[in-house]
């Protein structure tokens, strides 16, 4: 016992000064301290290590070495990053949050990552007045949160905008007489997939497609093969799966071996992914996905160079732009208001004008409007080619046989 | 047919996950809640080797089983022995062992983020369709069930007809009587703990042919492994590929006939019915 209360003892003082650090830090009012909660392990890791983390990262770095947040004083004050990884459980993003709102005091602190992370946290960033810029969170209730959270902010999208895309873009193929009208259409049984299923059926139905096959299947499925059997029986003509990484890419392979040829085939999270053309190499030509980006948009020349030298790896083609732009909005915010003023730089976000790597933004009612939906590989880069009016969409081909 | 020869390459997916904790189990008594994450190191490891080093999976499992065997030798020495020797009862060590293993499984994790971060990894291998009885699969899956058929063709004789294998048999059915026999325990424990944590490793590499992986996706596969572990009866060889298949034949006889949606449902509905109408097992022996 002795020994042990020993070891905690030298434990206690190893650890102290990493504790103490940050107080004196804030003490000389040098830095500002921003909060990220998002997954380092748990099932959306692997999405976060792509979307979220870097462009954070790239963020705090590019900030730093410009000197720091320009204060109304004019002096500069450098970023302090605090991560936290909430091991993508609701419960875990909630208890980081409230931490890093009560004993870190953090001035700022970034939107969590997924869905149902960013809603479970909305009311603690309500609770203590901090602006929630949501980038990887897809639901059509926005109007109603944004009533009721004055904080909140989303910028990605609504469930119903992505199903109409993709309606859209199948019926504009079928209208040309480029493909038939039978949709295949499968769906994660988690939030995000039965969600976006559930608001497509309707919509695919008032677009004139019908829907010969629909099914879900389980979160981390480890053999896909019996749907991607089952879509081929009903011989499709187009093939769309509202689903999540991993299953992005088993779906996409196990096609391709059974040989599920459809003219339009989509496939959501993921497929934006750079190690999604990183595995399929040319098979990867004239795959629809979630997202889509104008490359040729002046303001995101730079962003993908920058990334890479940064970061050390290739950014995706959807919410990680996004989610750089969001923390765009927040620097401009707070160097605008001059302060970590919470109050005044959430005012500030849902009245001013901002220049993002995505184009200018204007919230309206706490929402960007405009955004990606639908994006396609065509020849080795990720392109939008649908939107809620986004400039420079192109137009969508058809995808040749695996 | 289609759906038979789908059942049976899911099947034998699953006996490779849980054919080193059988081992594991069954002989060293440990039940090893790090199962998942080793099978992630062996995968991991194929990634690297394939992404950095051009290097053919199967030819990477020449280095991912002794590496493993080594580390697992390792782990079982440094942090498992401890637990063994001080261990008044059987279900002591087992409660000890399973708390010891879920931290080693959190660290396993943490030691894999940091080495390759926390990206999904996969790669194209042998990604090509077969024709089997006409109709297409993917050779990567067919590989891995031959290659499970070899591990567990080798495991059996290996057990049944070697000296070693009789031992590691009789430390199994009981570690104090095949003491007073003049058999190592200690040593044979800690073989099987090693030879079990290398066959996860080996699992890991060849699943990673077909399957997308992160750094804590190891969960899963352990989850699986103790429902066919226990389905199997524990120690059992036979047992564990047995209740592999019968998952594997149920998961996609339900998703093709009834519903995708429901293969878990199903597989959790025939474990419950094991615990129920054969709580020791399918080939378990009955503890009392």
């Amino acid at each position: 016992m002795k020994r042990r209360s020993a070891l905690k003892l030298a434990a206690a003082a190893t650890l102290s000064p990493a504790v103490v650090l940050p107080t004196a830090a804030l003490a000389q009012g040098a830095t500002i301290k921003i909060g990220a909660v998002a997954p380092k392990t748990g099932g959306l890791a692997g999405g976060a290590a792509v979307t979220q983390w870097p462009s954070i990262k790239m963020w705090v770095a590019q900030v730093n070495e410009r000197g720091g947040l320009k204060m109304k004083d004019g002096s500069r004050r450098k970023v302090e990053l605090i991560e936290y990884d909430d091991r993508t459980n609701p419960g875990e993003t909630i208890k980081a949050v409230e931490r890093l709102a009560t004993q870190d005091k953090a001035d700022f602190i970034v939107s969590p990552y997924a869905t149902g992370l960013v809603l479970a946290s909305a009311p603690v960033f309500a609770k203590y007045g901090y602006p929630q810029i949501a980038v990887s969170a897809i639901t059509d209730k926005t109007a109603e949160l944004t009533k009721r959270y004055p904080t909140i902010f989303f910028t990605l999208g609504n469930t119903t905008a992505f199903a109409s895309s993709v309606a859209d873009v199948l019926k504009k193929m079928a209208d040309e007489g480029k493909i038939g009208k039978r949709v295949a259409m499968v769906n994660v049984a988690d939030a995000f997939g039965i969600e976006l299923a559930e608001a497509a059926r309707p919509i695919f139905k008032k677009y004139g497609l019908e829907i010969v096959y629909d099914k879900s299947y389980p979160l981390g499925t480890q053999d896909l093969s019996p749907v991607v059997k089952g879509a081929k029986a009903v011989n499709p003509d187009a093939f769309v799966a509202w689903s999540y990484p991993p299953d992005t890419f088993a779906l996409t392979e196990l096609a391709r071996i059974e040989g599920l040829n459809v003219k339009a085939f989509y496939t959501a999270v993921a497929t934006c992914f750079p190690a999604f053309v990183g595995k399929y190499g040319k098979s990867a030509e004239g795959i629809l996905g979630a997202g889509g980006i104008n490359l040729d948009a002046p303001e995101i020349q730079g962003y993908y160079a920058n990334h890479k030298k940064i970061t050390g790896a290739d950014a995706d083609y959807w919410a990680g732009p996004v989610t750089y732009a969001s923390l765009q909005v927040l620097e401009q915010a707070i160097e605008a208001v001059g302060a970590p003023d919470r109050a005044a730089v959430t005012e500030h976000i849902k009245k001013a004008t901002f220049k993002t790597v995505m184009g200018d933004w204007k919230f309206n009612n706490q929402v960007i409007e405009q955004f990606w939906t639908v994006g396609q590989w065509q020849g080795g880069k990720f392109v939008g080619v649908a939107s809620t009016g986004k400039a420079g969409e192109k137009a969508p081909i058809l995808k040749p046989a695996w | 047919m289609d759906i038979l020869v789908t059942g049976v390459l899911l099947g034998a997916t699953y006996a490779l996950l849980a054919m080193g904790l059988t081992l594991q189990y069954g002989v060293s008594r440990i039940m090893n809640l790090a199962s998942g994450e080793m099978l992630v190191v062996g995968a991991c490891a194929a990634f690297w080797m394939f992404t950095a080093q051009q290097l053919n999976p199967m030819l990477a499992l020449w280095f991912v089983v002794p590496l493993a065997f080594a580390l697992n030798w390792l782990i079982y020495r440094g942090l498992l022995r401890p637990l063994v020797r001080r261990a008044k009862s059987r279900g002591q060590l087992e409660v000890d062992a399973i708390l010891a293993t879920f931290g080693l499984s959190f660290a396993l994790v943490g030691l894999m983020r940091g080495a390759f971060g926390g990206e999904f990894f996969n790669y194209s291998f042998l990604a090509v369709p077969v024709q089997l009885f006409g109709s297409p699969f993917g050779l990567n899956r067919v590989v891995a069930a031959l290659a499970a058929a070899l591990v567990c063709a080798l495991l059996y004789i290996g057990l049944h007809s070697t000296r070693t294998g009789m031992a590691l048999r009789a430390v199994a059915v009981d570690p104090r009587s095949a003491g007073l026999v003049a058999i190592d325990v200690p040593t044979m424990s800690a073989f099987a703990f090693a030879l079990g944590g290398a066959i996860s490793a080996a699992a890991g590499t060849i699943l990673s042919t077909f399957l997308t992986l992160d750094a804590s996706i190891g969960v899963i596969f352990t989850l699986k492994a103790l429902v066919i572990v226990i389905m199997g009866g524990v120690g059992d060889v036979r047992g564990a590929v047995v209740a592999a298949l019968i998952l594997g034949l149920a998961e996609t006889l339900v998703a093709s006939l009834i519903d995708p949606g429901l293969t878990l449902a199903a597989a959790y509905l025939l474990f419950l019915l094991v615990l129920l109408f054969r709580p020791q097992g399918l080939f378990g022996r009955s503890a009392r």
